[in-house]
């Protein structure tokens, strides 16, 4: 009896120190951090205050252009999409050189954004090197300071954002490729499908499991990961065109000290991002139907 | 057909491929060259004078100077800087690791109550904006005196690790036949020592994935870094060198260069490294 009481014991044991890491840095912020939203601290005492930080976030002009630009930012995905399944069926190919392009590709994965962020900030600002490529291939017209003007800055940092991400998007797309039969391919060859219909008839169709991964991750990362581009290039400017939700609830949180706002907008970039968590656990159940 | 003319064939087919060849191999080439371009620029600037770079940023040092790097160097917090990153990179990733192995052995070999549930609810975490802990953590760790403390972010990117390496370590684990494991406790082996002794050396593939896709994350880290050491001293390498040194020498671009390319170092170490590793470990997650 005492055995079976023991055995029933272990796992939990072997569980123990994950699940007390994980209440303290997921589970217990959260609860909080709604808590923290819905009451204000009057002389020491928390004070239920409904929805005002909600409301008054809400009506913050700032917070709109930050959710607007996280959209923009989304943007992204659809080029990250294509561009990867390029690269990465050119890749598999194996056309001449493909190892070397592979071991390139890839190399922004492991460099810091606020490294990238520095360099690329001196290579597009007003007299730095792309005008000057701009400049003299005669495209001087085009040249101007890529995240010095609000109507640029939010798609420059897009840019470096889809620079970042595309080797990781392209290795994703080659280890999918690698498991689809060679015999699909050779069999649309020898029906004399050119290379675009090969990669719309076949490539893409066995790929929409990868594909819908790869779109609800992205969408994630560009709610949710983008803040250190944002900080490095532009620190939300100029004005405020550059801010994004992560960079509101900062600015709120820690310069600003207004806690409440900013515990309110996290809530609510928690519940967008819990959305698309949702849409993805849903596509992974589709993945376990198909069974791919 | 005789020999000949298949060649011919071949040749004519090989020809009429010729352009298309040309435009693959211009689209895969232009993408490296963009690639590589930053990569580039960083690293003939930082060993540029100033004047040199003011004339021609674009091209190859006129002749090497290594007085950047010095300037660097000699930056009286650099060192501590370094410690700092290879202290937390190191720190959390052996946590978060032996947490996770331990976790990731109960999910995979052992039967409970609740145990697909309970890992079911685990992996989504990791989509959690890492923004929206910032706040509640920083206002409970500056009550326990953990800001300012390199103990407050080694939780933190520990926690946030886990999801992720369970996940990976647990996948791994259920690959290896429950029947070796069997065989070990018949012969008198505890559980734990299965883990140790039979798991852990069968799961090394694994565990070199999982540490180096999450040492790369901790050295990069920005935002918990900058939020919760905030003094001078306490920075990681990439804060300091992005927020102190580029306040610092906005007009010395070279000598940023130089700072910037010693950060990436590392990182470009264990990218010729662990390559495939990383290739790897970001695949796992796609998968099943």
């Amino acid at each position: 009896m005492q055995i079976s009481v023991a055995k029933k014991i272990i796992p939990y044991l072997y569980l123990m120190p994950a699940l007390a890491l994980i209440i303290l840095v997921f589970i217990y912020p959260v609860i909080d951090l709604i808590w923290r939203s819905l009451t204000k601290v009057v002389k020491g005492v928390p004070t239920w205050t409904g929805f005002i930080a909600y409301q008054n976030a809400l009506n913050d002009p700032i917070f709109w252009t930050s959710f607007w630009n996280n959209i923009r930012l989304f943007l992204s995905v659809p080029i990250l999409v294509v561009l990867s399944l390029i690269f990465s069926t050119l890749i598999f190919e194996r056309i001449h050189g493909w190892r070397i392009y592979r071991s390139i590709v890839f190399i922004p994965y492991v460099l810091a954004i606020p490294v990238v962020g520095i360099v690329f900030s001196y290579i597009l600002q007003a007299n730095g090197v792309f005008n000057t490529i701009l400049r003299s291939i005669g495209l001087g017209a085009w040249a101007r300071e890529w995240l010095g003007s609000p109507s640029t800055a939010i798609w420059t940092i897009m840019f470096v954002i889809i620079w970042k991400e595309l080797g990781f998007g392209i290795v994703l797309f080659l280890a999918r490729l690698s498991s689809i039969s060679e015999e699909l391919f050779d069999s649309a060859k020898l029906d004399g499908a050119n290379w675009w219909q090969q990669l719309f008839y076949i490539t893409v169709p066995q790929m929409t499991t990868v594909i819908e991964f790869y779109i609800i991750v992205n969408m994630i990362t560009m709610l949710s990961w983008v803040f250190a581009y944002v900080l490095v290039m532009t620190k939300g400017g100029p004005g405020n065109s550059t801010w994004v939700l992560e960079y509101f609830i900062y600015q709120k949180a820690f310069p600003y000290s207004q806690m409440q706002i900013a515990s309110a907008a996290a809530v609510m970039l928690l519940l967008f991002a819990s959305a698309l968590m949702f849409l993805q656990a849903r596509l992974r159940r589709q993945v376990g139907v198909d069974g791919v | 057909m005789g020999y000949s003319a298949m060649g011919s064939f071949i040749n004519i087919y090989r020809l009429r491929q010729l352009p298309a060849w040309l435009v693959k191999q211009l689209a895969l080439l232009s993408l490296s060259l963009l690639t590589i371009f930053p990569l580039y620029f960083m690293t003939t600037n930082s060993f540029k004078s100033r004047d040199d770079f003011l004339k021609n940023s674009l091209g190859v040092p006129q002749s090497v100077e290594l007085q950047n790097f010095l300037k660097i160097l000699q930056h009286p917090n650099l060192g501590r800087w370094f410690s700092n990153s290879i202290i937390l990179t190191v720190g959390s990733v052996l946590l978060c690791t032996a947490i996770a192995i331990l976790a990731a052995y109960a999910f995979a070999q052992m039967s409970f109550a609740g145990r697909d549930t309970l890992f079911n609810l685990i992996t989504p975490l990791m989509v959690i904006p890492p923004i929206v802990m910032v706040i509640p953590m920083f206002i409970l760790f500056r009550q326990l005196r953990l800001v300012n403390n390199l103990g407050g972010p080694l939780i933190i990117y520990s926690g946030l690790m886990l999801p992720f390496t369970i996940y990976l370590l647990r996948n791994f684990f259920v690959t290896i036949p429950r029947e070796i494991k069997e065989a070990a406790l018949m012969d008198g082996c505890t559980g734990f020592q299965v883990l140790t002794k039979i798991y852990l050396p069968l799961s090394r593939p694994a565990l070199v994935t999982s540490m180096i896709v999450n040492a790369v994350w901790v050295w990069n880290e920005l935002l918990i870094a900058l939020v919760f050491l905030q003094s001078e001293e306490l920075r990681t390498l990439i804060v300091g060198i992005t927020t102190s040194l580029q306040k610092r020498f906005t007009l010395d671009v070279p000598s940023l260069m130089a700072g910037l390319a010693i950060a990436t170092l590392p990182m470009i170490i264990i990218y010729i490294i662990g390559q495939n590793a990383l290739v790897r470990g970001l695949t796992a997650g796609y998968e099943k």
